[in-house]
């Protein structure tokens, strides 16, 4: 293993107000992501997970601990981490599928002119909507939005991709596809991924390491290994998912809900 | 659910099946175009054109019934005054003359809007300055402030733009404001996330996510400024020699000219009507339609 993460997360709490809460998400919760990880932060609603992506984004400073990208310490959002959010809206409804690409680009400072286009060209291709490149977000369906997110995403080649539950608002259909076409992008550059879901089988599906956190306040249960093919662990004799399954709904009666702000 | 009694419960076995589908031929209609008829009827400008021909008509038969050009010219005596003074270049004049004070009006008070708004965004003292001052001067009709601007400015072309920048101003800003506000917050993200701050951020994000409310805001501003411009004149009109529209109308009406008055009316909801599809609609169709934005 190479001597330092890409990614270091190190006692990190979280917390955030609502309009008469004040809400601790995480508590003192610690995961290194290593390059080209497809790292899945998993749970429950509640633990924390959406908050913590937040953090690693900039978009939240803990009040503990601290989060480290290539040794650097993380204070405000930058271009080298990329968030692919849930929403469908996270596309300018203004701009077309290219200039959507165009734009991280150039806003960014990464590349400009006809150095942006081919390169918002190429990713485009990659996630096969080239036929669409001239269209406005609002044409297109959920599934083709998320692939724009993502190749916008891929094109700015960041350090690490942030994925919020992307496929969370898919159809069971679109998002299986969704989660294949992610596994083939990340067999062709693999870049590293720090992706959050609610979903076992897509966590593991996925990742090639899931962090487990309980729920309120996040805190990490365990971190597993997966190879995307769900085995019978020796040990125990059960699948991986319903290892995962039982870790994080062992004891619990009836689930209580935070909403989220 | 519940009140199926337990003998029935029991499933019946059916075959399963796979069918073949029908080709595309085997269909009666999967498209067909509408008649002529129907696609006549559905467009929009084609209805409110016959309702305009019907008011027309109803004008018309009410004049004629009264018999009386000094209350009620005809329409057909008004359209004909309309069209020799058009032709004669006074209305068309009297026209530019208004417009001319209204764009000066318009584009000082989209600027006012504008820079207070941003300045609103920036602290939360300019927010509440905001809110408490549109709360305030919002629904204080422009044209009020008409006697108190004579007195400070004098009578002039600067009295009736200082009415307008009014006019136009707080509807504008209270529009851009809230439709700031309601830029959802995964698209701030969006824009932080590439670096975007400040101008850049204001004017590559908010202003075009917020340009629904923001382009409602520039309509009702328009219509305010028309009124209160037309007002104005009415009021005290002779601004720098010839005057525009609404002095136009005044000063035919102390003629007795009433076709005139109506000529006068008529251009003034013809400009307005010209304004509304010409460029807002086209600033629509070419903005927020294209973009999927309208609600």
């Amino acid at each position: 293993m190479s001597a330092q993460p890409l990614l270091s997360v190190h006692g990190v709490t979280l917390q955030y107000k609502t309009k008469d809460h004040l809400v601790t998400a995480t508590y003192r919760v610690s995961f290194d992501v290593l390059a080209s990880d497809r790292f899945v932060l998993l749970g429950p609603s509640g633990c924390g997970k959406s908050t913590l992506l937040k953090a690693v984004g900039g978009y939240i400073t803990p009040v503990e601990g601290e989060l480290r990208l290539k040794g650097q310490k993380i204070t405000r959002p930058g271009p080298d981490r990329v968030m692919v959010f849930q929403e469908f809206d996270q596309l300018l409804p203004w701009k077309t599928v290219k200039q959507n690409v165009m734009f991280a680009l150039e806003s960014s400072g990464r590349k400009r002119g006809k150095d942006a286009e081919d390169h918002a060209m190429a990713y485009i291709e990659k996630v096969h909507l080239t036929r669409f490149a001239d269209s406005f977000p609002h044409m297109l369906s959920g599934g083709m939005k998320q692939r724009v997110a993502i190749a916008r995403g891929m094109a700015m080649e960041p350090d690490i991709l942030l994925m919020d539950e992307p496929f969370a608002a898919l159809d069971a259909l679109t998002r299986r596809k969704m989660q294949d076409e992610l596994l083939q992008l990340w067999g062709d550059t693999r870049f590293t991924v720090l992706f959050v879901t609610h979903s076992i089988p897509e966590a593991v599906r996925i990742g090639n390491r899931i962090l487990l956190l309980s729920p309120h306040p996040g805190q990490v249960k365990a971190e597993l290994n997966s190879d995307g093919s769900d085995p019978v662990d020796a040990a125990s004799g059960q699948r991986l998912s319903d290892r995962i399954h039982r870790m994080l709904f062992s004891g619990q009666g009836v689930e209580e809900e935070v909403p989220h702000v | 659910m519940s009140s199926v009694p337990m003998e029935q419960m029991t499933l019946q076995q059916r075959p399963e099946y796979v069918r073949e589908q029908v080709t595309e031929q085997d269909f009666g209609v999967v498209e067909q175009p509408l008649t002529l008829a129907e696609r006549l009827y559905g467009n929009a400008l084609l209805r409110k054109l016959l309702i305009l021909v019907a008011l027309a008509g109803i004008w018309q038969a009410y004049a004629m019934f009264l018999n009386n050009p000094l209350v009620l010219p005809t329409f057909t005596a008004t359209l004909q005054t309309f069209i020799e003074r058009m032709a004669s270049g006074d209305l068309v004049a009297r026209s530019l003359t208004s417009l001319e004070v209204l764009l000066k009006g318009y584009a000082l008070g989209l600027g006012c809007a504008f820079v207070f708004t941003i300045v609103a965004m920036s602290t939360r003292i300019g927010n509440d300055l905001l809110e408490t001052l549109t709360a305030m001067l919002n629904p204080l009709p422009a044209i009020a402030l008409l006697p108190l601007a004579l007195v400070w400015l004098g009578l002039g072309e600067p009295s009736i733009i200082f009415v307008l920048v009014h006019a136009v101003m707080w509807p504008i800003a209270l529009n851009t404001h809230s439709g700031f506000q309601s830029v959802s917050p995964t698209m701030r993200m969006v824009g932080r996330n590439y670096g975007l701050s400040g101008l850049g951020y204001v004017v590559k994000i908010l202003v075009p996510a917020a340009f629904p409310s923001i382009l409602s805001g520039l309509k009702v501003g328009w219509a305010f400024a028309w009124r209160t411009l037309i007002a104005a004149e009415l009021v005290f009109g002779t601004t720098s020699g010839s005057g525009g529209l609404g002095w136009y109308i005044y000063e035919n009406k102390n003629l007795l000219d009433i076709p005139a008055v109506f000529a006068g009316l008529f251009t003034v909801i013809i400009i307005g009507l010209l304004v509304e599809s010409l460029i807002f609609r086209t600033l629509e169709q070419r903005t927020i339609r294209k973009w999927g934005m309208h609600s």
